[in-house]
């Protein structure tokens, strides 16, 4: 893929987005700024303002206030402009039935503008990254399936070389095959443009993205990498105890040396021993680990079979980035504006 | 509109695809070839004044109230009902691009439905015996007609493509049309016919400029009028910029 880093603009800027539908306010205030060449995944819960932002910055709606530019260019100022420099997959992607692949992505190369001579060096290269060359180049899409129609969607995106390529909801539908698949497409595209994934498969965002936005009731609750969301939103800690022996002894003994613990009912293991799991949460955000281990294993009448101390997904942390951002505004819940 | 020629490809073979175009062309072609059969047969048993080419124009307007529904009400009630206009419009095309190549895919197919028609005289004088070739191949009424039917059918069409933008179902896309189109060919002739007192008077100019029937008419007599033209095209412009409108508004 060819080279676009000359242009020292981010890939995306946003500031102050608002969108209003009548009385319905969908993006209040929404600000963030995409570097180039990042991977950047978009969460939120349905009605949160995803693919609204998405919409806007497609050049598909205008804003009804605030700035959004791609690579530098106003979308308000020149919309076309700016639709040179992304590629588009929309939510559902929506494909014409009656079109043969190869034919579909020729014409959406004219449309985006890729020379003659060059387009069908452009189709063969699309297709051969998306794995379409061998088995549909000449099927109709109408009779392609879901996986195959969104690599159609995502070989449209990336066609013209986009700076930016836009994936709303890439995997939706998807059996595990196919998203591995998309997953490597994904991998290979990195680098070679931004690339910004809404989803709300949030094990593949945290698999596939540099940075995570999360927006929740139209506003933008939370940027940063993974890690960064989770020592900000996830102050607790879980561990998990696999234990045989006197475990009221060892719930009592953690809870009274670890007064910050939560301890839950010891469980069964289910595998025909007397092993019993607990889970100990922590209030506490420092790593407790060594010090649980030392204790338990000192316990008299208490055999430790496995400590483990569990990290904090990104679902935790879009739990904790949308709860937070639910008790935090309650005037957003009446469809006020701030 | 360097994307134009592509749009248009496209919208032309979309319409070789759609099923609603081979119904049009086959309820047309029937329905037009009914038409000539009856009157012929009538030209036959009694003496008429005007050539029969004449006479088979002023069937024009029935026609085109179910051809132009049919071949309209798909191109943007479909796209917006699949979402793929949304799709379309992710690329760098206009809005107006994109209106225009689906009204020009469409007037040219109407043009050809109507081409078709024009070879019905040809058949019947080389595939009939005794027929009058000077009187049933009488090109200045023949071509006038052809000329008539194409400059109107660019006003019928906007309105189609109009009426396809306002909704999401091609069914009500077509009944709208249709209603729109019979406001358009037989409204100002019908209150041209009733009594409005002192306000006949007042309407008599207007409800001229307006009727189809009289610019036909002028067309078929070989008077080419430049008033005509100006009205078909200018309200097909103004039309098919209200539709982009549209578009832009429900995006």
């Amino acid at each position: 893929m060819e080279d676009k880093q000359d242009n020292p603009a981010p890939s995306i800027e946003v500031e102050g987005l608002c969108k209003q539908y009548g009385p319905v306010t969908a993006l209040r205030d929404v600000s963030f700024r995409i570097e180039k060449g990042e991977v950047v995944g978009f969460l939120g819960p349905n009605g949160a303002g995803k693919t609204s932002t998405l919409r806007i910055l497609c050049g598909l709606m205008p804003a009804t206030s605030g700035v959004a530019r791609v690579c530098g260019v106003s979308l308000a100022r020149d919309p076309l402009g700016a639709r040179r420099h992304i590629g588009y997959m929309p939510e559902s992607n929506p494909l014409p039935e009656e079109m043969r692949v190869v034919e579909y992505l020729r014409l959406r190369g004219r449309l985006k503008n890729i020379p003659g001579r060059e387009l069908r060096r452009r189709v063969d290269e699309v297709m051969e990254l998306c794995d379409l060359k061998r088995k549909a180049r000449r099927k109709l899409i109408g009779t392609l399936s879901k996986g195959y129609r969104q690599r159609v969607g995502i070989a449209d995106a990336i066609l013209a070389r986009p700076e930016v390529a836009i994936l709303d909801e890439p995997t939706i539908g998807l059996d595990p095959h196919q998203v591995l698949t998309i997953r490597r497409l994904l991998a290979e595209l990195r680098g070679k443009m931004t690339i910004v994934i809404s989803s709300h498969i949030l094990p593949e965002i945290e698999l596939s993205c540099d940075r995570v936005i999360i927006m929740n009731n139209g506003r933008v609750v939370a940027i940063g990498t993974p890690s960064q969301l989770r020592a900000e939103f996830v102050r607790e800690r879980a561990y998990r105890l696999e234990a045989a022996g006197d475990i009221e002894k060892l719930k009592t003994e953690l809870t009274t040396r670890f007064p910050q613990l939560r301890l839950s009912e010891g469980e069964p293991c289910g595998d025909g021993v007397e092993h019993r799991h607990i889970e100990a949460i922590s209030s506490d955000g420092a790593d407790m680990s060594g010090e649980l281990l030392a204790m338990a294993a000192a316990l008299p009448g208490v055999r430790l079979h496995s400590l483990y101390r569990r990290e904090p997904t990104l679902e935790d942390v879009f739990l904790a980035a949308t709860v937070r951002n639910w008790e935090a505004a309650p005037e957003a819940r009446g469809g006020q504006k701030r | 509109m360097r994307h134009f020629p592509a749009l248009l490809r496209h919208e032309l073979r979309s319409l070789a695809h759609a099923p609603s175009t081979y119904v049009a062309g086959v309820l047309f072609l029937l329905l037009m070839a009914a038409i000539y059969y009856l009157l012929l047969s009538q030209y036959a048993a009694e003496q008429f004044s005007v050539p029969p080419g004449e006479m088979f124009f002023q069937a024009f307007w029935l026609p085109v109230l179910f051809m132009v529904p049919l071949l309209t009400m798909r191109s943007l009630a479909e796209e917006r009902r699949m979402h793929t206009l949304e799709t379309l419009l992710s690329a760098p095309v206009t809005t107006t691009e994109v209106i225009l190549s689906k009204f020009v895919a469409s007037w040219v197919l109407y043009c050809l439905l109507w081409l078709g028609v024009m070879i019905f005289p040809v058949i019947t004088v080389y595939g009939t015996s005794g027929a009058d070739a000077r009187l049933l191949m009488h090109m200045p009424v023949l071509l006038g007609g052809y000329a008539f039917v194409c400059i109107s059918g660019l006003l019928y069409i906007a309105a189609g493509i109009l009426s396809s933008t306002l909704t999401r179902s091609q069914l009500v896309a077509g009944i709208l049309c249709f209603g729109v189109l019979f406001i358009l060919l037989l409204g100002p002739r019908l209150i041209g016919t009733q009594e409005l007192g002192p306000w006949s008077e007042w309407l008599k100019e207007p409800l001229h400029y307006f009727d189809s029937s009289a610019h036909r008419d002028s067309f078929t007599r070989g008077v080419l009028d430049t008033r005509p033209f100006l009205y078909y095209l200018s309200n097909s412009s103004l039309v098919l910029m209200i539709a982009a409108l549209v578009v832009e508004s429900k995006s």
